[in-house]
Order: C-alpha cells, then structure tokens, then sequence
C-alpha cells in the first residue's frame, strides 16, 4: 500500500520549507517513527519521522522547495522486511505497465485508533491494568493496530510510561488484587483523564538544548541583589521624553544589558567559550535576550550591542519582543550570541537559576523588582531590590569572576554614571 | 473470442478461489482448466482423497487394534479396498461439482481446456472437447499449480508399480511390501494408509530426519510413534534404483556408504513437487521461469510483465491449498484496486498422519540459527482428560514464544485432532497473540485444547495441570 509523507504544518506562520537533507535514500526499508528528512524553515529545522514502516521513494529532492501538503516521498508499506523474498520486483516490470493496475486506496486511520480496555487481549489487559499505564496512549503493532502484550512492555521499558505504583510485588502487596482495585477506584476518584499533545519544535529543540546544556558544562550561580532606586530614578525622569524622542518606552533591559558588557569587558572569559580544548574569548559582544511567545521561549541575538545606545537597544529589543509574538522570527536572529540575558521578573519571579545556552558560558537573570527594607549607612530603610543571578560554567569562569561580574552589574546598574564614565 | 477483466489459467484452489474472489467484486472473470474437473491436485489427486482414505484406513485400524481396550469385540473383521476407492471417488466428484456450481453462483465463466499464451494480452485454448479458441484479457493470474517430481533416471514412473502420489491413492490392492521414498508430507500420509490395512512399508529418507522442515522435537516424536505403529525408516540413506525384477521391484540404496538393496511390490515416489507450467507458452511473453520451474513475483504477484500475475504452487513459498487459496483471494483484489495482503508468517502446515501434525510459525531450530530469544512452553496429550478417553495420549503441543514481548512465534502439535487444534493458534499468530493471551482465554473442559491453554501457561512456567 501506498502512503504519502507530506510536509507538515509545523507552525502557524509556516507555509514552506527547503529540503536540507534527506536521512534515507529511495529503496531504503524505513521503520515507524525513523527521520525520514530534516526540513529548513524559517523558523526552526525540522525532522519529520516516517509515520508507518516500508519502503521508501523520495519525489523531492534537496534543496528543493516544498510547501505545507506537499508530497515529498511515497512509503509502500506492504514491502515487509519479512517478505523479502517476495519484494523482488522482476526488472522489466515497468511503470507504464502498471497503468492498468489500480492503485489500492490509501490507508485508513484505523491503525493509529486508540484502544478501548474492553477491546484488549486478555495479557494486554492484564498488563495495563497491573501496570496502570493508559492503553490509549500506546501505539500498537498487532493486527490493524490492535495493541499487543509486548506493545506494553515496549512502552513501559522505552521509559514512555512509568507504571504508577511501582513494581508488581509492591502492587501486589498493597493491594488485594488489580481487578478489585480498578472496580474501587471509579468510586473513590474524580475524573482521571489525561492529554498528550505532541512537543512543538520551538518545545522539542528548547528540551534538547537544556538538556545538552546540564549535560555539558559545569553549571553554578552566584547571586546578588541590586539597589534599584537610582536607575527608576533615571528611568521615571526620562521615560515620556525617551517615548516621546525613539517611539519606545525606557526599560530596566537596555541598563542591565549595558552593565553586562561592560561586566564582559572586565571578566572576558564569561563572553567566552570552550571549543574542543580551546577556549574561544569573543571581542563583540552579541547578546541574547530570551522572550515569551506563545510557542515557548526564544532568544533573539543583539549583535555587537556594545555599539548600540540605551534607545537602540530598547528599540532592538522591543522589535524582537514584538516579532516573537507574531512567530516571525528569523533563524538567524535566533543563533549565535555570545551571552544571554533572561528577565524572569515580569513574570513575578524572586529568584531562580537559569540555564545555560550552550555553548555560551553565562547567563545573566533579572528578577522582580520588590521593596524590601534594607541597612543603608546604618539604617532601616525600604529600597527597590532585584535579585540578580548569574549561572556559568565552572569549566572556564572561576568563582572570583562569576562574584566580580555580578558586583559589576550591581555596581553599573545601582550608579549609572559608572556606565557612561566607563569605571 | 471474448474479453475478460482477468483469465485464471488453472483451476486448482489458487485459481478457482481467485475467480470466485474475483466474480464477487464484479469483475469479468474466466478459469481455465485442462484436467476436466475443478479443484486442482488438492481436490482431485491430493489433499481430499489422501484424507478419504487416511479416514477409512484409520477407521479399519481403530477398530482393529484399539477397540478391544473399550470393552468392544468384533468376530470377523474385513475390509474392502474397491469399496474404499469408490467411497473416495465419491467424495471427490461431489466436490468437484460442488466448484462448478461456484463458479456458475459467481458468474465465473469456466473453459475447459489448456491454455497458451500467444502473446502478453491473449490466450490460445485447445479445448478438452476438441478445437481451440483465443481469449484475450486485461489481467491473467497464472495459477497452474505443481506436480510431482520424477526420478526419471533412477525410478521412473511406470503408473502401476512405481507411482507417484497419484496412482498410491488408486491401489486396487494393498501391496505387500511398499517402499515410500521421501519422509516428508506425502510419504508418511500414503504409507500410513497402507500400512494401517496391512502393507509392510519402508521409508528411505536422505536426511536423518521425518517431515525435515518441521520443529525438531515434532519429527522426533514423529518417528517413534510411527515406528510403534509398524513403520520402517531407513535415514540418511539414498536411492540409487528402483527397477523391475522379475515379478517384484528391487530398490537398490545407499547406506552409510554401502550399497544395499530390498524386495518390495510398489514404490512410492514422494520427494516433493515442481511448478508446472509445461505448454504455457511463457516463452511468447517472455516470463522467464527459475531454475527450480518456480515464476518470481512481487508482493503484489506481478511478473516481469506486470498484468500477468502468478499465485500458488508456481511461486515461491510452501506448497499448500491454503497458502494458494489465500493467495487467490489476494491477487483478485488486488486486481480490483483493492489491498490484498497474504500474511506468510501465519499460514499452517498440517500432516494428516495419526497422531497428526500441525504448526504455523518458526520452528526452535529456525529461531536458534537466527539467534533469536524465545520461550518455550510444551504440554504432552498424555497429561489431558479428554485425550485420555479418547484413548489418544501420544504426542504433545509446543509453543515458542518471545522471551520479551511473549508473543507467540511459532506453535507445533503432534497429537489427535492437531488439523483442528491449530486454527486457535494461528488466529493468535494472526493477532501477534502473547502466550498470556491463549493462557488467559478460557478453553471448555474437557476438550484437547486444554492441552493448548496449558502450553500457553508453560511458556511462563506456570501450567496448572502437568
């Protein structure tokens, strides 16, 4: 049977996409869930996965341009690896004479039908039951989808589905038997339902640089906290000639960012990083800033921000805010930079640690601005405070360095003038 | 001169099953035949008469030896081997008709005669009734079927003393003394029924195994049993003639590098079978056949020229109604537009011995050269109720499963009824059935598929009743 792989709707503002690269060659035997192709868009690349097993023909080729329903290659999925003996197509059996052949229609969704736990074998209902995973939630192999015994033991152990109550044993000991327990729980629980929904690329390739990142570098923060009473100051003094001058309002980002490169300049190791066994020190400073949009967090990139005056950074910055929302961010607006700084303030946040975008080695967190009463020459007073966090890699900033940034970012954001004085 | 939508060129259970398929999805549809009836070898000199006469040979044999031990005695006890062929015959032309009628239902239109290609969109048929006439179509499935296989220069058929299969089936007398050679399906099916009304029976076999593609344990048991009931094997030994000697036949053989020779008055010849595609013209629509006579096709039966398509015994896989019948089923809907699809993995094998034998899947010696991890769960008939009164405790079932995912990977019985038994297991087969799931699926009580739900549990180590 013949099954299209069409390219998908992978965003909401996505309408085409480049061929980069083909992962399989015609003829090869793909299995279910393989990377068929990985897709250039102008948002993100994207993997698109074989949604049955068999045997594939591609139609486009690289570099060829193809638009969300395209076909990009057929999949014969009755060409079984089992069969083999049975693929050998004799070589004279051309196209042309196949035109008389009707096609079989394409398949039905039926293998993809969740199933319903009346409809199990006796083993795979037994199986969910004992393991309380969700027989919807699991792919099954058997006959038109149906879910087999060795379906379950192959989600469960693929880590997809952690059984809920540990193992059979402890199952067994606490509680009389799995029939009873089901027939209790209905009575004694609200609704259970679950939904799964799958990663957005912008989530997927969030998840896979986290991961990378914890994975790599030698994560530590300092923290700090900043006196914010002289740069509200600055800011309430000249925000409506600022808004009225450069059209953009006069944020707290534009101070921090300043303070960063200059804090970057002193401690060049944090606007570095390491490249096999070298470690490479940047002499421009392209300074991430990480954004919501409604798809999940992206980091547009400031390039050679050091250049820039507080309105153009504030300018910059607001565009790129803007464009997030709408989903039109380029992706070469998004790689790159050489540090980051994220302001989990606006959404009320105290203090946390932030991660690393590899491969850079820092990155800089702004809070919530919060009156708190503070000793200043040897009183109680109330002051506007921001803790500020600065999570690095070990590797190659020292502890000094890390401390002496954030002073550094204390100390330029408290006083301004240092900025412009350049001390 | 009529134009068909497709032309099957054999009648046997590929074919004429393809053309019912076929008439019930509306397309124009015509079966040629040259034998004279329908139904192929299985119907006419295979499946059915070998059954009819294992069922009145066995009958006679229960009667003769296992009757006494319920308590019945019989005074004179006599058989009569005309009454059988005719009983046998009756069987066949019944069914035989039976098809036609079919065939008529479905609007299949039936030629009899044998058909020749005289170019890729038209058939030349020298009609059984005399004269020819040419029939062109959009689509031909050649469904032709197999015969078997002479030793032309050793033991050529003669058609009275040294037989094929078909002739074993037509004996108008027991032989006293009838040489089977080849151990596989045919050979221990007609020796049986020989044997079992007074034949003394000898089987040489090349190899140093009965029914060689079968589970190993399977042809083990095999051959104890038989050897009980009277059988002779001579393994690993090779015909090197079978020749007329005076008013008997000496068969002269090979054994462990010595010649020997024995006396007997019939030699059975069952070695295996060929695809037939004798006179089909395949030459004038360049159809090229294998080494072995066997046509290659794709998973959708096309060959070389991809409006012919072939099905059955002419390609590749077991030689079985079933397998081709399915087959047939598969190319007409195919041909249809529809998605035919033959699952290879779960078609069964049975031999109609007694105790039978029957199996689908892998056997242990397949799954261990392929390396593959399983589990094996086997119950002896002995250990069931109902086997008991019947009196038929020999044999047992198998099952392999995987060791991880517990699906079943093959299952092989050998015991009474196991014809019948197996249809359970190849649905599991079907269904990429756990083990657990036979296990947990409730069998009545007492019946011989206790015997199944008991070896289902044994591949978890947890059978209740052995």
């Amino acid at each position: 049977m013949a099954v299209e792989v069409k390219m998908p709707n992978v965003g909401e503002s996505v309408q085409e996409g480049v061929i980069h690269k083909w992962r399989v060659k015609s003829g090869d035997f793909v299995n279910r869930d393989d990377v068929l192709v990985e897709l250039e868009t102008d948002k993100a690349t994207v993997e698109v996965v074989a949604e049955n097993s068999g045997v594939i023909t591609i139609v486009k080729k690289q570099g060829e341009t193809v638009a969300v329903g395209d076909v990009m290659a057929s999949l014969d999925t009755d060409a079984k690896g089992s069969t083999a003996a049975k693929e050998s197509t004799p070589a004279s059996s051309k196209p042309s004479e196949k035109a008389e052949v009707k096609l079989p229609p394409p398949p039905t969704s039926s293998s993809t039908a969740p199933a319903a736990q009346s409809d199990l074998s006796p083993a795979a209902r037994r199986i969910t039951e004992e393991l309380g995973v969700n027989p919807s939630q699991i792919v099954g192999t058997g006959k038109d989808g149906r879910l087999t015994k060795g379906d379950v033991i192959a989600h469960v152990e693929s880590g997809s589905s952690k059984p809920q109550s540990g193992s059979n044993q402890a199952n067994a000991a606490s509680q009389p038997s799995p029939v009873k327990a089901s027939l209790g729980s209905s009575a004694i629980l609200g609704a259970r339902s679950e939904r799964r929904e799958p990663m957005s690329m912008i989530r997927k390739r969030t998840a896979e640089r986290l991961v990378k990142a914890q994975e790599t570098a030698a994560i530590l923060t300092t923290f700090n906290e900043i006196d914010m009473t002289n740069v509200m100051k600055l800011r309430n003094d000249y925000k409506d000639k600022f808004k009225e001058k450069y059209g953009v309002g006069l944020g707290f980002m534009s101070f921090f960012m300043k303070a960063a490169i200059e804090a970057l300049k002193t401690f060049p190791a944090v606007n570095g990083w390491i490249e096999g066994n070298e470690i490479v020190y940047h002499d421009y400073y392209d300074i991430g800033v990480a954004v919501s949009s409604n798809r999940g967090l992206v980091v547009p990139v400031v390039r050679n921000a050091e250049r820039l005056s507080v309105a153009e950074l504030e300018m910059a910055v607001g565009d790129y805010g803007k464009r997030a929302k709408d989903g039109k961010l380029t992706i070469d607006e998004m790689t790159g930079g050489t540090f980051t700084v994220s302001n989990g303030g606006v959404f009320g946040s105290l203090m946390s640690t932030p991660i690393l975008n590899p491969p850079q080695s820092a990155i800089l967190g702004m809070h919530k601005i919060q009156e708190r009463p503070v000793v200043v020459g040897g009183q109680i007073v109330i002051r506007p405070m921001m803790y500020v966090a600065l999570s690095y890699d070990h590797r190659i900033i020292d502890g000094r360095e890390s401390v002496g940034f954030l002073v550094k970012i204390k100390e330029c954001v408290e006083d301004p003038s240092r900025i412009l004085v350049g001390v | 001169m009529a134009n068909f939508d497709v032309v099957f060129i054999g009648g046997g259970p590929a074919g004429y099953t393809g053309a019912i398929r076929a008439g019930q999805l509306g397309l124009n549809v015509a079966c040629i035949e040259s034998r004279g009836s329908l139904g192929g070898t299985c119907l006419n000199v295979g499946c059915i008469p070998s059954k009819a006469l294992l069922q009145s040979s066995e009958n006679y044999h229960q009667v003769k030896h296992k009757f006494s031990e319920h308590g019945i005695q019989i005074g004179k006890l006599e058989f009569d081997v005309a009454q059988m062929l005719k009983r046998k015959d009756g069987i066949v032309s019944g069914l035989t008709k039976g098809i036609e009628g079919l065939l008529k239902k479905n609007k299949v239109t039936y030629i009899k005669g044998k058909a020749s290609f005289v170019n890729p969109n038209t058939v030349k048929v020298a009609l059984t009734d005399g004269g020819s006439e040419e029939h062109t179509a959009k689509n031909f499935v050649i469904s032709t079927g197999s015969s078997p296989i002479e030793l032309r220069s050793i033991a050529p058929f003669d058609g009275k003393d040294i037989v094929s299969s078909t002739e074993a089936l037509t004996f108008d007398k027991v032989p006293e003394h009838l040489v089977v050679v080849g151990a596989g399906v045919i050979g221990l099916e007609m020796g049986s029924v020989w044997m079992r009304l007074g034949a003394k029976v000898t089987v040489i076999e090349a190899l140093d195994r009965v029914l060689p593609p079968m589970d190993g344990a399977v042809s083990v048991e095999m051959k104890k049993i038989l050897e009980k009931q009277g059988m002779n094997f001579l393994l690993g030994c090779k015909l090197l003639k079978a020749e007329k000697s005076g008013k008997s036949l000496k068969v002269t053989y090979e054994q462990e590098g010595k010649s020997k020779d024995l006396s007997c008055d019939k030699v059975l010849v069952a070695v295996g079978r060929r695809a037939y595609t004798d006179g089909l013209g395949l030459e004038n629509v360049g159809i090229a056949t294998r080494k072995d006579g066997k046509i290659d096709v794709n998973h959708h039966y096309q060959t070389s020229v991809a409006h012919i398509r072939a099905v059955g015994d002419v390609i590749d896989g077991p030689m079985l109604a079933h397998k081709a019948d399915e087959e047939g089923v598969a190319v007409a809907e195919l041909i249809a537009g529809k998605p035919g699809h033959v699952n290879y993995q779960a078609i069964p094998n049975v031999v109609y011995t007694w105790p039978e034998v029957a199996s689908v899947g892998s056997t242990e010696e397949e799954l261990k050269a392929k390396g593959v991890d399983y589990k094996v769960g086997k119950i002896p008939f002995m250990a069931n109720g109902r086997a008991r009164c019947f009196g038929e405790t020999d044999g047992f079932v198998k099952i392999i499963a995987d060791a991880k995912s517990d699906k079943i990977i093959g299952a092989h019985i050998i015991g009474p009824n196991a014809s019948e038994l197996i249809a359970e297991l190849v649905i599991g087969v079907e269904f990429s059935a756990s083990a657990e799931d036979i296990g947990r699926s409730s069998h009545a009580h007492p019946t011989l598929a206790e015997v199944m739900k008991e070896a289902a549990l044994a591949v978890d180590k947890r059978a209740l009743n052995f």
